[in-house]
């Protein structure tokens, strides 16, 4: 393909020298798998910044997790030239996070553009993940331009879908373009629309620097890179810059675009998309969301938007190989670098050993967290049932922030607060029944219904975070045989009449398995647990009696007999050396027990019962599709 | 033949000298399938390096089927003082899944030829044999007692990794023995041998009186020095431990040679000789002295005592006695006493 402007054509839209109706900023909404990747790299290829020879499947996605599992974590901006009409534009596209867990991530990249390419499988249709990231880029205002890509594929039916997103963005379905990420068909189209239909920046180029960062990178060589938007003003390569946040300074080491490899210009002028670097080592101190303006001569008001990232869900991280501790404590370490929601303190548990409570944005934010410990650190790991943030207020009124069951307060407690939920759960008509069936078992309350066409419906329920993190989602999936896709956003909280089941052993509490449930549910949950320790904690020389117990009332019980035979009935001459072996053995075995009081436990019985029922995360990346 | 003059020339070669031979023990097999005249060869010729004690204990283990009147008469004449019987069960079912061929009928003839003929005799019985009723345990005990013996051996099935049996068990055309079974199938062993007058000595073995105990087999849980002959036979002597190699015909080549048959050996470290008297002598009746204990597992035997695995009044006076309850997990109370 030849680009439609050669290099050395392009000096009327060079960085900090570009006009604000020269320029366009745009992202695509996209749910994962509907070939977003697949769809900005042939734009990198169209626009001649990667050359065809050099092109990699999915240019943009750096991480092998992320390529693995078609999702993209970290966004990245790039800039393309682009010409229409015998006019250079500069084109930045920003990638955004297609998940639920980075909301507010995926609304600060929707704050730097001004439009959204909405992109959906034209064999798919629009999922709920994509729905809720469209919802929130109208409420930012911004210009959607609608798109159905796989528009080559046998299953493709793109008068359905096109009705369906039609509908959704308000435009005729024959104003929804069509395209082929793969093949290439359609794309030149696509970015000829996006410099028609796309507002230009609107910054106030004499105004005091104000730029948002909307994305902040650690690199092993260059410490943190900082995806910057200039609202208003410009940055130059010699100015001091302020977080705004903080108040903290910093120098300059390099400002510059990508397109897409780094490259260093003299600054960033109003409206333009780049990346800027300090030295800072830390993301903490290149926070997502905040402003950043010049030492000098600054913006006094922040832009809006920006808040601290907060964990939602907590979970324990525990090295199955004790001895890893140290590693696990290096690779968090490491890994925070680059992940300002990333939060953990030291744990202990008699029954996991030493390790670290840890908090996430959400479950996907957990697996991947979890994954890459495994992967890139070599970790075997073992993590607790994930559990939200509940605020107990007690009877003498002193107020509580419980992240772990098993710190949960002692003494009498007044109320108990959890974390709601706003849910957007699409599905097909014929499942309706099935999930309010199962909304309602979570404690949902449904919020409103609508019909996005014929046969694909959205439900909007409010429920409890706890009952999301739980299983809900392997539930959903089982009950629509694949089809549902659920969206939720934290939307605050409410009082519930929650209690601590803990589960004891030999009248030990065992602490990895205390669980904060509702009321109505602890009975089950009591029972299902002491069942599943009586399958998986082998038998003792003495009887064990495993309880659920509320406090000290006892809700469900379970016995393991005692072991009644554990002697080699034959033990002669040769028999002797073998025995004494086997029993040397049995004795390494026995060092690597758990002790719950006098019970040995294997620590495989405790993973085993952690792990049995542990959800798939809703990354959607293995749900079935039409 | 030829192992037992190479093992003594090299043995006198090392400095090493026998004194005399306290018991011999035919066994692992069934040496009966030999004409009684080839076992007698085999004692003569040790008593020619060796001498035999006065009173030695001479065994031998058999077939039920592989014995005549005349056969056990000429062992007994040649100095075997013992027979042990590999009766097994006396239910035919059980014997078929065993792959055992004798007929149960024929088990009260063998033993009265060879008390006719003056041998001490004793029975081996197998437990827990996929599909046997503690019915079927009822039965092959009380035939066993019937006949009359003043010796039982009840061993519980052990299905070890690569044998026919169990692939029948990987392919689920056996069930799995239950170790609760198998407990009540112990009790009810030893319920049945007390009322009979025997009792345990060991923890798989009973004898009604003291002298009927095996001696040789009370000398491997003493940890007496022993000699092993044969292929894939071991030996013990003073914390050195051998074993020959397995196979038979490399056994012979290598005889035939000149040439020591053992396979390997090892030097049973001090340690390791603690682990091990603690492990044989607790399976004994006459237990083992609590000083033999390492000092820091002591408090374990008061724990034992109070889960009822450990005899009270022996423990007062000085000795670690499995219970009958102990016996059953006594390689737990092992694994608990030993360093």
């Amino acid at each position: 393909m030849t680009p439609r402007i050669a290099a050395d054509e392009a000096r009327d839209i060079l960085p900090a020298s570009t006009p604000q109706e020269r320029l366009r900023n745009f992202c695509i909404i996209a749910h994962i798998d509907h070939g977003k990747s697949t769809l900005a790299d042939r734009m990198l290829q169209i626009t001649g910044i990667v050359e065809d020879r050099a092109m990699r499947a999915q240019y943009l996605d750096r991480m092998d997790i992320e390529r693995e599992r078609g999702i993209t974590v970290k966004s990245q901006a790039v800039r393309m030239p682009w010409q229409v009409d015998g006019v250079n534009y500069a084109l930045n596209m920003i990638d955004t996070p297609g998940h639920v867990d980075f909301t507010y991530e995926v609304s600060r990249s929707l704050a730097a553009c001004e439009g959204a390419i909405l992109l959906v499988d034209a064999a798919q249709g629009i999922e709920a993940q994509t729905l809720a990231n469209l919802y929130l880029a109208m409420e930012n205002d911004l210009t959607i331009i609608p798109v159905l890509n796989k528009i080559d594929l046998p299953g493709a039916d793109p008068e359905k879908y096109a009705a369906e997103i039609g509908q959704l963005v308000g435009v005729d379905p024959d104003d929804v373009l069509r395209v082929s990420g793969k093949t290439g068909v359609g794309v030149e189209d696509l970015l000829d629309h996006v410099v028609r239909t796309l507002p230009s920046p609107q910054g106030d180029p004499e105004a005091p620097c104000r730029a948002m960062i909307f994305d902040s990178v650690y690199d092993t060589y260059r410490g943190v890179v900082t995806y910057i938007r200039v609202i208003d003003g410009s940055l130059k390569s010699r100015d001091r810059i302020d977080m705004m946040s903080t108040g903290a300074h910093h120098e300059l080491l390099e400002i510059g675009v990508s397109s897409p490899e780094p490259r260093a210009t003299q600054g960033i002028g109003p409206g333009e998309v780049g990346y800027l670097i300090t030295g800072v080592k830390d993301v903490r101190q290149s926070k997502v969301g905040d402003t950043i303006t010049t030492s000098i001569r600054g913006a006094t008001e922040a832009l809006e938007g920006y808040s601290e990232p907060k964990p939602m869900v907590y979970s324990g991280l525990f090295p199955i190989d004790g001895s890893d501790y140290p590693v696990l404590r290096d690779a968090l370490d490491k890994l925070k670098l680059n992940d300002a929601a990333l939060l953990y303190e030291p744990e202990t548990s008699t029954a996991l050993g030493f390790g670290f409570r840890v908090g996430f944005l959400g479950l996907l934010h957990l697996e991947i967290i979890r994954e890459r410990l495994e992967r890139e650190f070599n970790l075997d790991l073992i993590s607790t049932a994930p559990s939200v943030v509940y605020q107990v207020l007690m009877e003498d009124g002193s107020e509580v922030e419980v992240l772990n069951p098993s710190d949960f307060p002692v003494g009498k407690v007044h109320e108990i607060s959890e974390p709601i939920t706003k849910a957007t759960i699409l599905v097909p008509s014929e499942f309706i029944g099935a999930v309010m069936e199962l909304c309602q078992s979570k404690r949902g309350t449904l919020g409103g219904m609508d019909y996005l066409s014929e046969d694909r419906v959205e439900l909007r329920y409010t429920l409890p975070l706890a009952e999301i993190v739980f299983d809900f989602f392997d539930q959903l999936k089982s009950k629509t045989r694949g089809y549902a896709s659920l969206d939720y956003d934290v939307s605050g909280s409410q009082i519930a009449d929650l209690v601590k089941v803990d589960m004891l052993l030999q009248a030990e509490p065992v602490d990895a398995f205390s669980a904060i449930v509702h009321r109505d549910k602890a009975y089950n949950y009591g029972v299902e647990m002491a069942g599943k320790l009586k399958k998986l904690i082998p038998r003792q020389q003495f009887e064990v009696p495993i309880q659920a117990a509320i406090g000290s009332r006892i809700i469900a019980r379970e016995n393991i007999r005692a072991m009644r035979k554990d002697v080699l009935s034959k033990c002669y001459g040769g028999d002797i050396s073998r025995k004494r072996k086997l029993l040397e053995k049995q004795k390494e075995g026995k060092k690597r027990m758990k002790n719950i009081g006098s019970v040995e436990v294997p620590q495989e019985a405790f993973i085993a019962a952690l792990s049995s029922d542990e959800g798939d995360m809703p990354k959607d990346k293995d749900s079935k599709k039409k | 033949m030829r192992e037992m003059d190479l093992t003594l020339a090299s043995d006198r070669e090392a400095g090493y000298d026998y004194d005399q031979v306290s018991t011999v023990f035919f066994g692992g097999g069934t040496p009966t399938l030999l004409p009684a005249d080839d076992l007698v060869a085999m004692l003569e010729h040790l008593r020619t390096l060796i001498p035999l004690a006065e009173d030695a204990e001479v065994s031998t283990e058999a077939n039920p089927d592989s014995v005549t009147r005349a056969s056990l008469s000429r062992l007994a004449a040649g100095g075997i003082t013992r027979v042990s019987f590999g009766m097994q069960s006396a239910v035919p079912s059980v014997l078929a899944t065993l792959d055992r061929t004798h007929d149960p009928e024929k088990v009260p003839q063998a033993v009265a030829w060879a008390r006719e003929a003056g041998l001490d005799v004793s029975l081996d019985l197998i437990y827990g044999t996929p599909g046997e009723t503690i019915d079927d345990v009822e039965t092959s005990v009380k035939a066993a007692l019937a006949c009359g013996v003043d010796h039982l051996s009840a061993y519980s099935l052990i299905i070890e990794g690569n044998t026919a049996m169990a692939r029948q068990l990987r392919r689920g055309e056996l069930e799995a023995p239950d170790p609760d079974d198998m407990a009540d199938k112990y009790e009810l062993v030893d319920d049945l041998a007390r009322a009979d007058g025997l009792s345990w000595y060991e923890v798989s073995n009973w004898a009604r009186t003291e002298q009927q105990r095996s001696r040789h087999n009370l000398a491997y849980w003493r940890g007496t020095d022993w000699w092993g002959i044969g292929p894939g036979a071991h030996r013990h002597r003073d914390g050195l431990r051998s074993w020959n190699v397995k196979h038979p015909s490399r056994y012979a080549r290598m005889l035939a040679a000149g040439e020591m048959p053992v396979a390997d050996s090892e030097r049973v470290a001090a340690e390791d000789r603690l682990v091990e008297k603690i492990m044989l002598e607790l399976r004994i009746a006459d237990g083992l002295s609590v000083d033999v204990v390492p000092e820091e597992r002591r408090p374990m035997l008061a724990v034992h005592r109070e889960r009822g695995h450990l005899d009270p009044e022996a423990l007062d006076a000085g000795r670690a006695v499995l219970t009958r309850q102990g016996r059953l997990l006594a390689d737990a109370v092992i694994r608990d006493l030993v360093p």
